[in-house]
């Protein structure tokens, strides 16, 4: 989902110390501890079930249903992560509850890496340049066609991808890496408004310093303006990349071949293949954290400024 | 999943002096006075392209096919509104708006409740970059996932959640089988997905409220509970719009955990809008009758939107 919030403007943060009953200095506080149990289960509830993704990876299918509610994983064994990258046989993997169809995670996260990489790529380097006429330059028509960029939010986008998806197919790019990105690859709605407000909010000192130099504007662009903008540019792209990671209705239309597959087509595919009786849970759970890796890293990595970004600078 | 509707302007941002946004058409000591045209132009080109190929050309073509009778082979054959005669008589189509619909509410009352409270006990208690990541993960997490990880917790047989269940002596509950409880069960996974994400942008909204403002309510003897009614929660009247516009926009658009998880069913409980939609489009070929669905939707959530920002005047602040 892409949502909009006007950027950092005002609101500034300060401890919120006096008048709140909360932080009364008292011997017991019992608002206080209520509040805070209040938070540890929200937390428990946004978190947990991560460790119980994990605890069924490394389960044994057959193990699962006797010791449904053990906090280990039952039967320690990687033999779900074989599966999911096709390193069992068809026989193993139906002995361990599999289904045996073939399945290759290492296909499906090489497409979702391409698919997510070079859309945010395209898109915000294309999307900045666009913001930055509609920032920074002077040129008749330009409120109107910004309004028109920005009208294309409100259009849902089940509404465009029928005929997009016709267009894809008449070009003959169905199951194609390249009839995946061409939507996304030139801009998107978002990416433009982000970018907007933030060269809108950019000194001109720099620039203007330069244009007296004689610099000329796309020099000024890709010399002084885009390395000033390193900053909005990083967090669009994090943004960008995870929204993309995590696109299913786009790729499910168009990469439906094994060749074009992404991963989160590749799960739906994966849990539609469960075996007669009990599903591949093991598998199933094995195959959802592998495609949750990517983003848990960036998270990891790069946590602090994903957080920060919501509903301060622009959301995602 | 798309959406919204915000010009820079208030909302979120409080009093920071005269905005920027009143500066960007002041031409500026070094810049030409006939302006940019032919630069912008260059500019924009790419952003153009992909907006005229992929956005306002399909927007055409959607609805010309909407009056269209289009199988994928052959040229669609103008057929006048027959496809919208055709849906207000179809009980899939009013059955998939009503569980839709169902889905929108659940989401509304529950999503927007947990994350205000959510919001203020951060706001209160907890500012932690740490706790919000938490709350934020499994916005993070595609849809997709969000589904497989409930479908397994939430398995009849042997779902940990059904395990508790039991435990406390209720009967299990087939979250996914059965037809009253398939909707309010994807309500909830998409609460779950969502409700950090929205507890954090009215969170950032409670930032923005200046202390001054509850400083004058203590002094004049306002107590926390009518400090909350009379003074948090109008201000923050902008940010609860928007949450509110994003929540039923998204909701209204539910197709991702639908289709890993339920498929529709059981029976036609889960057959909402969209996945409708997508089944008569691309599973059964008809374009035509698609498009017209999905012209329906557009405007469903076009009237939305307009109400929210209209009667809500979610688009002022109180705080200027």
């Amino acid at each position: 989902m892409t949502t909009l919030t006007s950027p950092k403007t005002g609101g500034r943060r300060r401890p919120f110390t006096r008048n709140s009953p909360f932080t009364r200095n008292r011997p017991f506080n019992w608002r206080r501890t209520i509040a805070w149990t209040l938070l540890a289960i929200a937390i428990a509830v946004s978190v947990l079930p991560f460790f119980w993704v994990l605890r069924t990876a490394l389960s044994t299918n057959g193990s699962l249903a006797a010791n449904s509610a053990s906090l280990l994983p039952a039967d320690f064994n990687l033999g779900a992560f074989k599966r999911v990258f096709g390193l069992q046989t068809a026989a193993e993997a139906i002995a361990e509850g599999g289904s045996g169809a073939s399945i290759n995670f290492w296909q499906y996260l090489w497409n979702s890496l391409l698919f997510s990489s070079i859309t945010t790529a395209g898109a915000v380097f294309f999307s900045s340049m666009a913001a930055y006429a509609f920032a920074r330059l002077r040129w008749k028509g330009r409120d109107g066609v910004f309004s028109l960029f920005l009208g294309t939010m409100l259009v849902p986008p089940i509404f465009t991808a029928l005929p997009n998806f016709l267009l894809i197919k008449n070009l003959g790019l169905l199951n194609s890496m390249l009839g995946l990105v061409l939507p996304y690859l030139f801009m998107t709605p978002f990416a433009i408004f982000f970018m907007r407000q933030f060269f809108l909010n950019m000194s001109r000192e720099v620039e203007e310093a330069a244009m007296l130099d004689g610099a000329k504007h796309f020099r000024i662009f890709f010399q002084v303006v885009m390395p000033n903008a390193a900053a909005p540019i990083a967090t669009l792209a994090l943004l960008t990349f995870m929204g993309q990671w995590n696109e299913y209705f786009w790729p499910l239309l168009v990469g439906t071949t094994e060749e074009a597959r992404v991963l989160t087509v590749g799960l739906g595919v994966f849990k539609s293949q469960s075996p007669q009786g009990a599903p591949d849970w093991s598998g199933l759970m094995a195959a959802t954290l592998v495609s949750a890796t990517p983003v848990l890293i960036l998270f990891a990595i790069f946590g602090k400024k994903i957080v920060n970004s919501i509903g301060f600078n622009g959301t995602k | 999943m798309t959406t919204l509707t915000k010009q820079p302007g208030p909302g979120l941002s409080a009093s920071s002096g005269p905005r920027k946004s009143r500066k960007r058409g002041k031409p500026s000591a070094g810049f030409r006075g006939i302006g940019d045209l032919k630069i912008a132009l260059l500019f924009i080109a790419p952003a153009m392209l992909g907006f005229l190929l992929f956005y306002l050309v399909p927007t055409v073509r959607g609805i010309y096919l909407s009056f269209t009778e289009y199988s994928i082979l052959g040229d669609p054959e103008w057929i006048g509104t027959r496809n919208y005669e055709r849906i207000a008589k179809d009980p899939l189509f009013w059955n998939a708006l009503g569980v839709t619909s169902e889905y929108v509410v659940i989401n509304i009352v529950l999503q927007t409740a947990l994350a205000l409270g959510l919001a203020i006990l951060m706001h209160r208690v907890a500012k932690s970059t740490l706790i919000r990541g938490a709350l934020l993960l499994p916005y993070l997490m595609a849809n997709v996932i969000a589904a497989l990880l409930w479908f397994w917790m939430l398995d009849y047989q042997i779902g940990i959640i059904n395990q508790l269940i039991e435990w406390t002596g209720l009967p299990r509950v087939a979250f996914f089988g059965s037809e009253q409880w398939a909707i309010p069960t994807q309500a909830l996974i998409n609460t779950w997905r969502h409700m950090g994400y929205t507890a954090l942008l009215i969170f950032a909204g409670l930032q923005a409220i200046p202390n001054s403002v509850y400083e004058a309510a203590s002094i004049d003897g306002s107590k926390a509970v009518s400090t909350f009614w009379r003074i948090t929660l109008p201000l923050l009247r902008p940010v609860l719009v928007l949450v509110l516009v994003v929540t039923v926009i998204g909701s209204f658009q539910v197709f991702d955990t639908v289709a890993v998880t339920t498929a529709g069913g059981p029976v036609n409980a889960t057959r909402v809008l969209q996945y409708y939609i997508y089944q008569r489009a691309f599973n059964e070929q008809d374009f035509g009758y698609g498009s017209a669905l999905a012209v329906i939707l557009f405007l469903i959530l076009a009237l939305v939107a307009f109400i929210q920002m209209k009667f809500l005047r979610g688009n002022q602040s109180d705080l200027d």
